[in-house]
């Protein structure tokens, strides 16, 4: 799932005015992976400010369990780039009090699975510091880490955390894999001034793309029109991107033109520029890792049926993971996880073609 | 045996058991050294996937447990658990069908490496998440005080686990409320490249129990007997309802982390320092060298673990993959739960 032609992408820059400066940008531009463009946001942003550090586990001397800190250690030094024991809940709450007492933390959670340990000081702090203390206190502070499937991990190591965290007022929830973008959304996380989540993806940290040179930031709040089309939306996120692009491909081919989204962030979700496309299409499919009840879709679909529902030609239809925990053996992941045949299927669903 | 590059120091030792005991103990450890050989080999053909992390060095713990409690005592571990779960008597066959993912595993192929579960054999599972089972096996111990038995549950956990709050939280209910668990410790010096040293002020995990006036022992976990006198001990103590005692065992794996770890964090020279010790070759030259049982005896039971061992990557070979829709039985206990499938 390598993002292919980088240059000939059908990345709509343009759609979203901010990011015609992005575009500008791109003069000036390497080919990077996704790893390599978060560890650039971070360090970028530790070099912007002495206020801010990391910390988690074998993110210093082993340089990150998927090496997302590689040399980090090495500039910083240990008093910013920090190895903690094993002990999230520990070390998120301590992440918290510092953010309340004027640091700007980053704690990186090996993976999303372990944050539930955390999600005390995640859930019953972070996100509710501002409004408990009347807004005299903030909680600048940004949790991350992979989230969503990775292969044959079994149950507790495939769970997909987006509709979680995003379900939490007081939080903002980030989800990209699109190099450029997560890194200029990530340093946009720490700067920002409230708790932002950010979602990462075990399997995507190999995947390349074209990264700006210099500094800057993506707004978060703001999806992303990666590839116009008139026939029908597909909105996904994450990992699901690559699913989503590769099922409009074979779409195209079949003449179905799909326009794709990508959210970036979940939480506030961007159902402006969903709308504006589902006016344009008529049609939706949500394609969304996480499970199917109150999941990401869940609300999309929500929002279309409120806010366009005399556009709508036929029902949102989604395509989660299953409805289960994910198994071990490969059987059950093929079974479990969203993949172009069952989108393409979904696609003809609300065309009303026969798959 | 390739694990071992050259023969252990001969210690001074004395033979203080029967001839039953320490073959036992020579079978179960040979038995876990050469599954994790064969899965080691199998996960490099790509047969199993996945996270996976091998038991070789800490076998004498396997040896200890296959002697030291009783059938109907209980154990919980963590994802580093193939050498528990064959120690606990369940067959190499369904073990490594369930790291090949095949229907005919422990879990039916739910699990892979990290979860192994065997309600016939007492195992109550690999725990992937590190420290969950501190508190999980608290409450194992916990029925079984409440069923009024006087069986223990065998509460295994990683050095790093060790530094996760709810080993504190469950140890304190634990001693508050006398509870029959045995916790162990198994320090093998480090979580993943994370050295004990740069965990905690407090490097001597002994010292964990203590702050809650908990019965501690420290042991040394390259001797299985000692292991073995170790488990006797504290379950004297458990089985006559005085509550849980922990053992911090001083171990050390060979291997890296998982399959993917390189291991560069440690030395060569600490490495071999603990391959001079292999349980598995000292129990075997004892057994030898103190006439406890003859070479042909000895030859006998390698020839027969090889065998079992190959045929259990046959019998997992040739078993079928669950079916993807199996993905949906077991996940409630209702037949005709209504699950969200479009
Ligand atoms: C709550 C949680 N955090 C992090 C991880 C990732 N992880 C898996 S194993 C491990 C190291 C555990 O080391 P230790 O407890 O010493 O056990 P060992 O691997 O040495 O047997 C870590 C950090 C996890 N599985 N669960
Ligand atoms: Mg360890």
């Amino acid at each position: 799932m390598r993002r292919e032609n980088v240059k000939n992408s059908p990345t709509n820059y343009g759609f979203i005015p901010y990011l015609c400066s992005l575009k500008k940008l791109q003069s000036m531009s390497r080919v990077i992976t996704l790893r390599e463009a978060l560890g650039e946001a971070m360090s970028e942003e530790m070099r912007r400010d002495e206020t801010v550090f990391l910390m988690g586990e074998e993110v210093a001397e082993y340089n990150g369990a998927y090496k997302v800190s590689k040399g980090m250690l090495d500039e910083f030094g240990p008093k910013r780039v920090i190895d903690t024991p094993i002990a999230e809940l520990g070390f998120a709450g301590i992440g918290v009090g510092a953010a309340m007492n004027g640091l700007r933390p980053i704690v990186e959670f090996m993976t999303w699975n372990f944050a539930v340990l955390a999600f005390d000081q995640i859930v019953n702090n972070a996100a509710k510091t501002l409004t408990q203390s009347g807004g005299q206190f903030m909680c600048p502070i940004v949790f991350r880490g992979p989230s969503g499937a990775a292969g044959q991990l079994a149950q507790q190591h495939s769970q997909t955390f987006e509709s979680w965290m995003a379900n939490v007022p007081g939080l903002k929830v980030i989800s990209c894999i699109d190099p450029a973008d997560a890194k200029g959304l990530l340093k946009a996380a720490i700067r920002d001034n409230d708790p932002v989540c950010v979602m990462e993806s075990e399997i995507m940290y190999g995947l390349k793309g074209e990264v700006p040179d210099g500094d800057y930031v993506v707004p978060i709040g703001k999806a992303a029109i990666r590839r116009e089309g008139t026939d029908v939306t597909i909105v996904a996120y994450n990992k699901m991107m690559e699913v989503a692009k590769e099922a409009a491909i074979e779409l195209e081919k079949q003449g179905i033109s799909a326009e794709v989204i990508d959210l970036r962030t979940i939480r506030p979700l961007d159902h402006k520029t969903l709308v504006a496309s589902l006016k344009k299409t008529n049609r939706m499919v949500v394609v969304d890792e996480s499970w199917p009840f109150a999941g990401v879709s869940a609300e999309i679909a929500y929002e279309m049926q409120r806010y366009a529902f005399d556009y709508l030609d036929a029902p949102v239809v989604r395509v989660n993971a299953a409805d289960t925990s994910l198994g071990y053996a490969p059987t059950f992941v093929e079974e479990y996880m969203p993949n172009p045949a069952k989108v393409i299927r979904a696609v003809k669903e609300v065309m009303y073609q026969k798959a | 045996m390739s694990e071992v590059a050259s023969p252990p120091k001969s210690k001074k030792s004395i033979v203080k058991y029967d001839k039953t005991t320490y073959l036992t103990w020579f079978e179960t450890m040979y038995r876990v050294r050469r599954f994790e050989e064969k899965t080691l080999f199998a996960y490099s053909q790509q047969k199993i996937r996945g996270f996976c992390h091998v038991y070789i060095g800490q076998e004498a713990i396997a040896g200890a447990l296959a002697t030291g409690i009783r059938p109907e005592d209980k154990v919980v571990t963590a994802y580093r658990q193939h050498g528990v779960a064959l120690a606990r008597g369940m067959d190499s066959n369904s073990c490594m069908a369930e790291l090949y993912g095949k229907s005919t595993g422990c879990v039916k192929g739910k699990g892979g490496s990290m979860h192994f579960f065997s309600a016939a054999h007492n195992y109550f599972g690999g725990n992937g998440i590190v420290g969950a089972q501190i508190p999980i096996g608290t409450g194992i111990g916990f029925a079984e005080k409440y069923k009024g038995t006087d069986n223990f549950c065998v509460t295994m956990f990683g050095d790093g686990a060790a530094r996760q709050g709810a080993l504190h939280e469950a140890f304190n209910m634990a001693m508050t409320w006398k509870l029959p668990v045995l916790y162990i410790c198994e320090n093998n010096k480090y979580a993943m490249g994370t050295a004990v040293t740069r965990t905690s002020n407090v490097v001597d995990m002994v010292k964990l129990g203590l702050s809650y006036d908990m019965p501690s022992e420290q042991v040394d976990g390259m001797s299985v007997e000692a292991v073995h006198e170790a488990f006797l001990r504290a379950a004297k103590h458990i089985r006559a309802g005085h509550g849980p005692y922990y053992l911090e065992i001083q171990t050390y794996r060979y291997r890296g982390h998982s399959v993917s770890d390189p291991a560069k964090y440690r030395s060569k020279e600490e490495l071999e320092e603990y391959k001079e010790q292999d349980p598995v070759f000292v129990t075997q030259n004892k057994i030898i060298s103190e006439n406890i049982a003859s070479q042909e005896e000895i030859d006998a039971i390698i020839a027969r673990i090889d065998a079992e061992v190959d045929e259990a990557m046959d019998f997992a070979e040739q078993s079928p993959y669950p079916l993807g829709s199996e993905l949906y039985d077991d996940n409630y206990v209702q037949q005709d739960y209504p699950y969200i499938t479009d």
